[in-house]
C-alpha cells in the first residue's frame, strides 16, 4: 500500500512540477502571431499543393494577412469562394480570379505519330528528354511516360493508354501548375478555362519546318499561317514555324479551327457545328 | 603493367575486327555534313545553295572560341542547308552536298610521301590545326586548337597520346596505329612543339601489342616519345584514368588535365594534326569500325565525314537479320540510334550491330546495397546513392556527392546485379546540377 502511495505521489509530483515548468516556458517562448493567420488558414482547403506560389496553406495565410491588398494572391484550389471568405476575415477586397486550367498541347497520338524506335529504359519523361529525342520522329512532342501524372496531387491528369497522351480532368484540375513544371518539353500550359469551359488552342509545340513535321505527325502544326490570316481578333502569333493562340485575346469564334489544314487547332467543349466541313474537328482531351 | 588505381570493369573485348586492314568506303550520292559538333557552338554555314565545292573547301566557319571549322568531304554541288537528325534524335543544321566526282583543293598535298620536317612556330601550328577544323576524334569532339591553347598561368609538362581504345568491339584506333605509325609519331612531335613540351607518352592497352611495337619502332626516330603498354581494363582510355596510369598524377575534382601539366590527345586526332600541318588537309575523313557478333565480316573502313549510315551499311554487307540495336560507338558509352537516317560525324567511331537477344535491358530490381558500383567506379563515387538522390530530385545533395565528377563510363550500370539504371539518373542529375551551377555563376557575376 505504501509503495503504491509512494509511486502515485512521486510521479504525480513530477508531473505537476513538469506542468508548472512547461507553463512558464510556454509563456516565455510564446511566438507572437497575428491571430488572423489561424482564422484564414481555417478557411483554406489545406491541400498544401503550392499552387498559390507559397510553401503550404499556412504560408499563404500569413501572406494574405501581411499583404496590403489581395490582388496578387489567389488560391487556385479554393477559387473565388475561398478568396471571398479570406477577404471577409481580413476586411480586404478579393480580386476577381479568371479560372485557368492545364492544357496539354500535343495531339500526337499513337495513331497519327508513328514510332520509329523502341525505348527500353527508365520510364520517366525527364530521363528520356535528357537522353534523346524520343520514340517518334517528332523530338518536341509528348513522350507519354507520365511525369505529369505523377506530379499531380489532385488526380486530375492521366495518360490515356490508347493514345499515350495525358488527359486533364476538367473538374479536378485546380491549375496549380505542378504538371507544367514537371513536363520537360513544356507541352502543358495554364490557359483560360473559358466560358462554359470552352477553349481553343494549337495542339502542337513543334518548331521544325512544316514539311518535316507533316512526315512525322499527321496533326502537326506546319506553320502555314492560315489561322493567323483569318483571325479577326489578332489573337494568333506565328513564330518558329508554329502558331500560338493567346487565350486572353481569343474570342472563341472558331474561324481558325475551320481553316487549319492539319487539324492542329483544337476546340474543346463546343457543340457540334453544322457540317460545312468534311472532316470533323478534333475534340481533343475532355473527360 | 601500369593501370589506374581505382575501380574499372572487364567487359568482354569482342575485338572481332582487330587487324583487319582498312578498306575505303566508296563515295555516296549525297553527304550530309553536320554544322554542329557535340562540344561548343555550332558553326555558321559559309556556302549557299547551288554552290560548287571541292574536297577540303570550308563550308562552315567556327562560331566563337569553342567551335570548329567544317570542311566539305566531297566535291559537288550544295543541295541545301537544312536541318538533319543527329544521333540524339534532335535536328540541327547541316550542309547537304550532291557528290560530283572527287575534286580536291589544289593546296592539299595528296602525295603518299611522309613529310617528316615541320618548321612552324607553335602558334602557327595551332592556327593550322584550328583552320583544319580538327576536333577530338576520341568521341567528345572538343575543338583541338582550344585544348592546345594553354591558358595563362598554367604550364604543360607532358603530352599524353591516347591509344588505349578501351571500348569493346572498337578497333579503328588500333588499325590506324598499325597502318600510319610514322605519321602518328610525326603528329606527336608537332603537337609537342605546339604546347612546348619535351616529353610525350603513348598509352596503349596490352591487347594491342602489335601497335605497341610498331609505334615503338617509329618513336625511336624522334626525341622524347615513350610508348607504354597498359593493363586491359575499362575505362583506361578515359582522360583522367590515363593520366593517372601513365604519370601517377591525379587530376583534382572539377579541374582539367592541364592542372597537373598534362594534355591528352587521341591517336586519330594526332594523325589528323599531321595531315593538317604537313599536308594542308583538313579533317574530312576518318576510320570507323563496322562490327557486331552477327556481322559476317567485321572491318575497319575509311569514310568521308557526312556519309550516310545507310550507304556504309549497304557497302559493308548490310545489317544482320537479328539486329535489335544499332549503336554509334561502343557498347559502354556509345549511343543507340533512334533512326538510321543519319550521317557520319567527326566523332563517330563505329557502327555496332547488337543482336536482339542482347538488346533489351534486364528487369530492374531493388538496390541490394552490395556496393559493387562503389567498388568499380573509377572516379570513387557512390552511384547507388546518386541514383537514389536523383530519383528524389535532391540536387544539392547530388552536388555535394560529386555527381559532376562522373565521367559516365557506365561501369556502375554494367556491374550492377539488380540492373539498376544508375547512369540514367546520374546523367539527369549532372544536367540539372550543371544548370544550377551555371546559374549560380551568372548570378554572382
Amino acid at each position: 500500500m505504501n509503495l503504491i502511495l509512494a509511486s502515485v505521489v512521486s510521479l504525480g509530483g513530477i508531473g505537476a512540477l513538469s506542468a508548472v515548468i512547461l507553463y512558464f516556458i510556454a509563456q516565455k517562448f510564446h511566438v507572437e502571431e497575428d491571430a488572423r493567420i489561424d482564422e484564414v488558414e481555417a478557411v483554406l482547403p489545406a491541400a498544401n499543393c503550392g499552387g498559390c506560389g507559397f510553401p503550404g496553406c499556412r504560408a499563404f495565410a500569413a501572406a494574405c494577412v501581411t499583404a496590403d491588398a489581395l490582388d496578387n494572391l489567389s488560391c487556385p484550389v479554393g477559387g473565388t469562394a475561398t478568396m471571398e471568405k479570406v477577404a471577409d476575415i481580413l476586411g480586404k477586397k478579393a480580386a476577381a480570379v479568371v479560372p485557368t486550367i492545364a492544357v496539354v498541347r500535343c495531339g500526337g497520338t499513337c495513331e497519327v505519330r508513328e514510332k520509329t524506335n523502341s525505348y527500353d529504359g527508365v520510364k520517366s519523361c525527364t530521363i528520356v528528354h535528357n537522353l534523346y529525342g524520343g520514340e517518334t520522329g517528332c523530338s518536341w512532342g509528348c513522350l507519354g511516360l507520365g511525369d505529369c501524372e505523377v506530379s499531380c496531387t489532385f488526380d486530375a491528369i492521366h495518360i490515356n493508354p490508347e493514345t499515350m497522351l495525358p488527359e486533364v480532368d476538367e473538374d479536378k484540375c485546380t491549375a496549380c501548375g505542378a504538371c507544367v513544371k514537371a513536363c520537360p518539353k513544356n507541352i502543358i500550359e495554364l490557359r483560360r478555362k473559358g466560358p462554359k469551359s470552352r477553349r481553343i488552342y494549337v495542339n502542337c509545340v513543334n518548331k521544325d519546318k512544316g514539311a518535316v513535321n507533316k512526315k512525322v505527325c499527321k496533326v502537326a502544326c506546319i506553320g502555314c499561317s492560315k489561322c493567323f490570316n483569318v483571325c479577326p481578333y489578332e489573337a494568333i502569333e506565328m513564330g518558329n514555324n508554329l502558331a500560338y493562340i493567346d487565350s486572353e485575346k481569343c474570342k472563341l469564334c472558331r474561324k481558325c479551327v475551320e481553316v487549319c489544314p492539319t487539324n492542329a487547332i483544337v476546340e474543346l467543349n463546343f457543340p457540334p457545328r453544322k457540317t460545312k466541313i468534311e472532316e470533323p474537328s478534333t475534340t481533343g482531351t475532355e473527360k | 603493367m601500369k593501370t589506374f588505381k581505382m575501380g574499372g570493369v572487364h567487359p568482354p573485348e569482342n575485338k572481332f575486327s582487330a587487324g583487319k586492314k582498312t578498306k575505303i568506303i566508296s563515295l555516296p550520292q549525297q553527304v550530309i555534313i553536320p554544322l554542329r559538333h557535340y562540344s561548343g557552338n555550332p558553326s555558321v554555314a559559309e556556302v549557299s545553295r547551288g554552290e560548287i565545292v571541292k574536297v577540303g573547301q570550308l563550308i562552315g566557319r567556327a562560331n566563337g572560341f569553342i567551335s570548329a571549322n567544317v570542311h566539305s568531304s566531297v566535291s559537288g554541288k550544295v543541295s541545301k542547308i537544312d536541318n538533319a537528325m543527329d544521333a540524339f534524335g534532335y535536328k540541327f543544321p547541316a550542309v547537304f552536298i550532291d557528290v560530283i566526282g572527287d575534286d580536291w583543293l589544289d593546296e592539299i598535298d595528296l602525295s603518299p610521301e611522309v613529310k617528316r620536317v615541320c618548321n612552324l612556330e607553335p602558334h602557327e601550328i595551332i592556327k593550322k590545326v584550328a583552320e583544319a577544323g580538327i576536333v577530338g576524334l576520341g568521341g567528345a569532339t572538343f575543338p583541338t586548337h582550344v585544348k592546345l591553347s594553354i591558358p595563362q598561368g598554367k604550364k604543360a609538362e607532358v603530352l599524353i597520346i591516347n591509344g588505349a581504345e578501351c571500348e569493346p568491339y572498337l578497333t579503328c584506333d588500333h588499325q590506324l596505329m598499325l597502318e600510319k605509325g610514322e605519321e602518328i609519331i610525326i603528329g606527336i612531335s608537332i603537337l609537342m612543339k605546339a604546347i612546348r613540351v619535351k616529353k610525350a607518352i603513348i598509352g596503349i592497352e596490352s591487347n594491342k601489342m602489335d601497335a605497341v611495337l610498331n609505334l615503338e619502332k617509329w618513336a625511336k626516330t624522334m626525341e622524347g616519345i615513350e610508348v607504354v603498354p597498359l593493363k586491359v581494363k575499362y575505362p583506361q582510355g578515359s582522360e583522367k584514368q590515363l593520366i593517372q596510369a601513365l604519370t601517377g598524377r591525379e587530376v583534382p575534382s572539377g579541374a582539367l588535365p592541364i592542372e597537373v601539366g598534362a594534355v591528352v590527345q587521341n591517336v586519330a586526332t594526332t594523325f589528323a594534326v599531321y595531315e593538317a600541318v604537313q599536308k594542308n588537309k583538313p579533317l574530312i575523313e576518318r576510320i570507323i569500325t563496322v562490327t557486331g557478333k552477327s556481322v559476317p565480316e567485321p572491318g575497319n573502313y575509311w569514310v568521308r565525314i557526312g556519309t550516310p549510315f545507310t550507304h556504309i551499311i549497304e557497302e559493308t554487307g548490310g545489317m544482320p537479320q537479328d539486329t535489335g540495336k544499332v549503336v554509334a560507338g561502343g557498347p559502354m558509352m556509345g549511343r543507340a540510334l533512334p533512326s538510321l537516317d543519319l550521317s557520319v560525324a567527326k566523332g563517330t567511331s563505329s557502327i555496332l550491330f547488337i543482336p536482339s537477344s542482347e538488346s533489351k535491358r534486364g528487369k530492374v530490381f531493388n538496390c541490394i546495397r552490395c556496393a559493387k558500383c562503389v567498388f568499380h567506379c573509377p572516379m570513387g563515387l557512390e552511384p547507388y546513392l546518386l541514383m537514389n538522390q536523383g530519383e528524389k530530385q535532391m540536387w544539392e545533395n547530388m552536388e555535394e556527392n560529386r555527381v559532376m565528377d562522373c565521367i559516365e563510363c557506365g561501369s556502375c550500370s554494367f556491374i550492377c546485379p539488380s540492373n539498376r539504371p544508375l547512369v540514367d539518373y546520374i546523367r539527369y542529375g549532372k544536367s540539372t546540377v550543371g544548370t544550377m551551377i551555371r546559374n549560380r555563376k551568372t548570378q554572382k557575376s
